[in-house]
């Protein structure tokens, strides 16, 4: 009898951490997940603890080898797909965090970032790294680790204390932690550090100086599909064959492997990465040019990347504080019991408005409100501010991209890819199709597939491709002049929301 | 879930039942949707009727003896699952009855007059495909119409007094063959739509029970007739299972949550 064969991705996310078995056709077979401890020790603090992570994943694993009546021998590979930027240290000899990681939603890093800029540092970041210092990446939070965790600084300089991100902890564990285990991480995660020269992917003696990190304490940067190591624990004898960012996951699972090929993951933000080929595009809108995945010992495929901050999160919003629904899909049927958005526009600047139009000092405004408007209205402008979004980041990406390289179709995942009102607005509003594929777990198919491609379980891009099946389509269907003049409604809805905030 | 008490769900059924057939019902088409015996089905709508939620028509009439809901208790007919919830949960579900069985998968919701499809899945086989959300399928000459006339909507009696649409040679279009066809069903769980609405195709469709037994939605799959029936007209058999264990499957969860 033939043994079933089968590729686990673990997908350590900011709530979760799940593992999935994916089968030859790409198809899920299985899924168990753990949600971990959010620690709010401050205000702008977020952590996690990643012993506990470790112990969701020694859990989660053997749990959808279960779930799927399969054991360890019937893993072909394992691959991780991870929450970026989240940032951890520990004692290689003990293999205990020194402090919990600091993870990408907490913005401790701001003054810190700041002072990079006032040093005059900024240019040298955006040559080396391809972006400007923002406290989004994990070098600045291991930084901040060095500078206030006791004994980290020493520990680091004698090779005692070790960084990662989350893939990089997690392999470290898998392959054998104190006994031996690997010390790596990937170019996709690397490429968030802004320790890395994007180009040469090494790490750039420059920034570690400017930043001050012992180089002693980095991880070797390898490529996203290759083999690692083997399981000494959990599944021990699996090859660890992939890691990736969990948004460069999402891109390789969206099999998004022409220049010009892009996705959008829709959730409480979005993100959206086109392929770039092997071209690292520079963004004069401030999109991020990054990293967007390497197979061994092929060239690197970069990408650009856009990303919205107030997306799903502004149905919770509606949900939760204004209580006007009382679940995020309910907002569809609120939205459909009017036939347009009533001249009302909702711009969700609450923190300021990013890529590509950079106002942090703008803040959120409902405007165009009569005593016409409605709640149906309000629910109509919530869903069309996540598809104006969209639309702004892909017309800064159809210029930043490069010649040739114009969006012509956009892959969708997420949650709120089940709002077909949502999904055909977009359609309409960006002028091309959307589609959305069979699977809907693009980040840890996308970890899957760059395991199985690095032990030969999927032969290469093309078969990936073929598993790739259109679950629906949404065609363009608004009229171009009734299309420009909302987009200039929009646009004088966000011109509403700039200088908001006072310097005080 | 600690001990929802299943005399309460039926009962609630029984209303939502009659509020939403929009005629009244005798006690063997109440009985019947909701898969219950008929002794049940008395104490239950002898009970309402004693509480003054349920009436029963006295008037020597052609509908004399039939059930209707109590102006007082409309208010509980109301608030079934919200359609766009009902997609969100059946994503999954829908979505890998499509790849098992490489055909389309729509999910339909009960509507005054049709069905309307709030859910579609294309067929994974790369071919040009377009969404059928927000369509309407007639309740006599489609699977999803069948499997919710039988379990949501108190029977064919809901057409009474309509011209049933002849859309092919095919199409049900009498009364009498209709509440034959509800029987087969009722029996089956399980309705079938054989090239009845479209030469050339079929679909195959169960229905999403909720509290009570009373059907919310019903998910169906496409596809030509060839793929779906053998020889003899029956579905085959894979396929039905497949397409009931969703349909179950996707009642759980509705039950959990309503």
């Amino acid at each position: 009898m033939v043994k079933e064969r089968v590729v686990a991705a673990i997908d350590q996310g900011t709530t979760s951490t799940r593992c999935l078995l994916f089968n030859h056709s790409g198809r899920m077979v299985a899924v168990s997940q753990r949600e971990h401890r959010q620690h709010y020790p401050r205000p702008g603090w977020v952590e996690h603890d990643a012993a506990e992570i470790w112990r969701n994943v020694e859990r989660v694993v053997p749990a959808a080898l279960r779930e799927a009546g399969l054991r360890p021998d019937n893993l072909a590979a394992l691959g991780i797909a991870n929450q970026r930027e989240t940032t951890v240290i520990w004692n290689r000899h003990t293999g205990k965090p020194l402090a919990r990681a600091i993870t990408w939603q907490d913005t401790r890093t701001e003054r810190f970032v700041e002072e990079l800029a006032t040093r005059g540092k900024s240019e040298l970041i955006r040559d080396v790294c391809g972006m400007a210092p923002t406290t989004y990446f994990a070098g600045p939070r291991l930084r901040w680790l060095l500078d206030h965790i006791p004994g980290a600084r020493e520990g680091a300089e004698q090779g005692d204390v070790l960084f990662g991100t989350m893939e990089s902890w997690l392999i470290w564990r898998l392959t054998g932690g104190p006994d031996r285990g690997s010390h790596v991480t990937d170019v996709t995660n690397a490429s968030r550090t802004m320790l890395m020269d994007i180009r040469a992917l090494r790490w750039d003696e420059r920034l570690l100086e400017t930043l001050d990190i012992p180089e002693a304490m980095l991880p070797e940067i390898r490529p996203n599909a290759t083999v690692y190591g083997s399981c000494r624990t959990v599944v021990p004898g699996v090859p660890i064959g992939g890691a990736l960012g969990d948004q460069h996951a999402a891109l390789f699972g969206q099999t998004c492997f022409a220049p010009g090929e892009a996705k959008c993951t829709y959730g409480t933000g979005a993100f959206l990465l086109m392929n770039t080929g092997d071209r690292l595009a520079t963004s004069p809108h401030g999109l991020i040019p990054t990293v967007g995945y390497v197979i061994d010992e092929e060239p690197p495929v970069y990408a650009l990347e856009g990303s919205i901050a107030v997306t799903g999160s502004l149905v919770q919003w509606f949900r939760d504080s204004l209580e006007l629904i009382h679940t995020a899909p309910q907002i569809e049927s609120l939205a459909t019991s009017v036939a347009d958005n009533g001249g009302c526009y909702i711009v969700p600047a609450f923190s300021g408005l990013y890529a590509p139009r950079w106002h942090p000092d703008a803040r959120g405004v409902v405007v165009g409100l009569t005593s016409y408007v409605t709640k149906g209205h309000l629910a109509r402008a919530v869903l069309e501010a996540t598809g104006w979004q969209t639309r702004e980041v892909v017309d800064a990406m159809n210029v930043d991209a490069g010649p040739g390289l114009t969006l012509t179709r956009l892959k969708v995942d997420g949650g709120m890819t089940a709002n077909h009102l949502l999904m055909q607005f977009i359609a309409d509003v960006i002028d091309v199709p959307v589609e959305r594929p069979f699977v809907m777990e693009a980040v840890s198919l996308g970890a899957a597939y760059a395991a199985g491609l690095a032990v030969g379980y999927w032969a290469d891009l093309a078969v990936l491709r073929g598993n790739w099946h259109r679950a629906a389509l949404w065609e363009p269907a608004m009229d171009p002049t009734h299309r420009d003049a909302e987009h200039a409604n929009w646009n004088r809805a966000v011109e509403r929301t700039y200088d908001w905030v006072r310097p005080s | 879930m600690p001990g929802r008490i299943q005399s309460i769900e039926r009962a609630v059924a029984v209303l939502r039942l009659l509020d939403t057939a929009d005629q009244p019902l005798e006690l063997h088409e109440i009985a019947d949707t909701l898969g219950l015996v008929r002794t049940t089905t008395h104490g239950i709508v002898s009970t309402l009727r004693e509480l003054g939620l349920v009436e029963q028509i006295h008037d020597h009439g052609p509908l004399h003896g039939h059930y209707h809901v109590a102006e007082a208790a409309r208010l509980f007919g109301r608030g079934g699952p919200d359609p766009h919830e009902l997609r969100s949960l059946a994503m999954n579900w829908a979505d890998s009855l499509a790849a098992q069985t490489a055909l389309s998968v729509t999910l339909g919701v009960p509507t005054r007059v049709d069905v309307l499809v709030v859910h579609h899945v294309f067929r994974p086989d790369g071919s040009s495909q377009r969404l059928a959300v927000g369509q309407r399928r007639p309740l006599h000459a489609s699977a999803l119409g069948k499997a919710l006339l039988a379990f949501a909507s108190g029977g064919v009696r809901r057409l009474q007094g309509t011209e049933l649409t002849a859309y092919t040679s095919r199409t049900i279009r009498t009364h009498q063959a209709l509440t034959e066809a509800l029987a087969d069903v009722r029996h089956a769980g399980l309705a079938t739509e054989d090239a009845e609405l479209e030469a050339d195709r079929g679909s195959i469709a169960a229905p999403v029970q909720g509290p009570g037994g009373l059907a919310v939605a019903a998910v169906a799959i496409h596809g030509f007739r060839d793929e779906l029936f053998d020889r003899r007209g029956q579905p085959y058999a894979d396929l039905a299972d497949a397409t009931k264990r969703t349909a179950k499957a996707l009642g759980r969860e509705v039950r959990r949550l309503w």
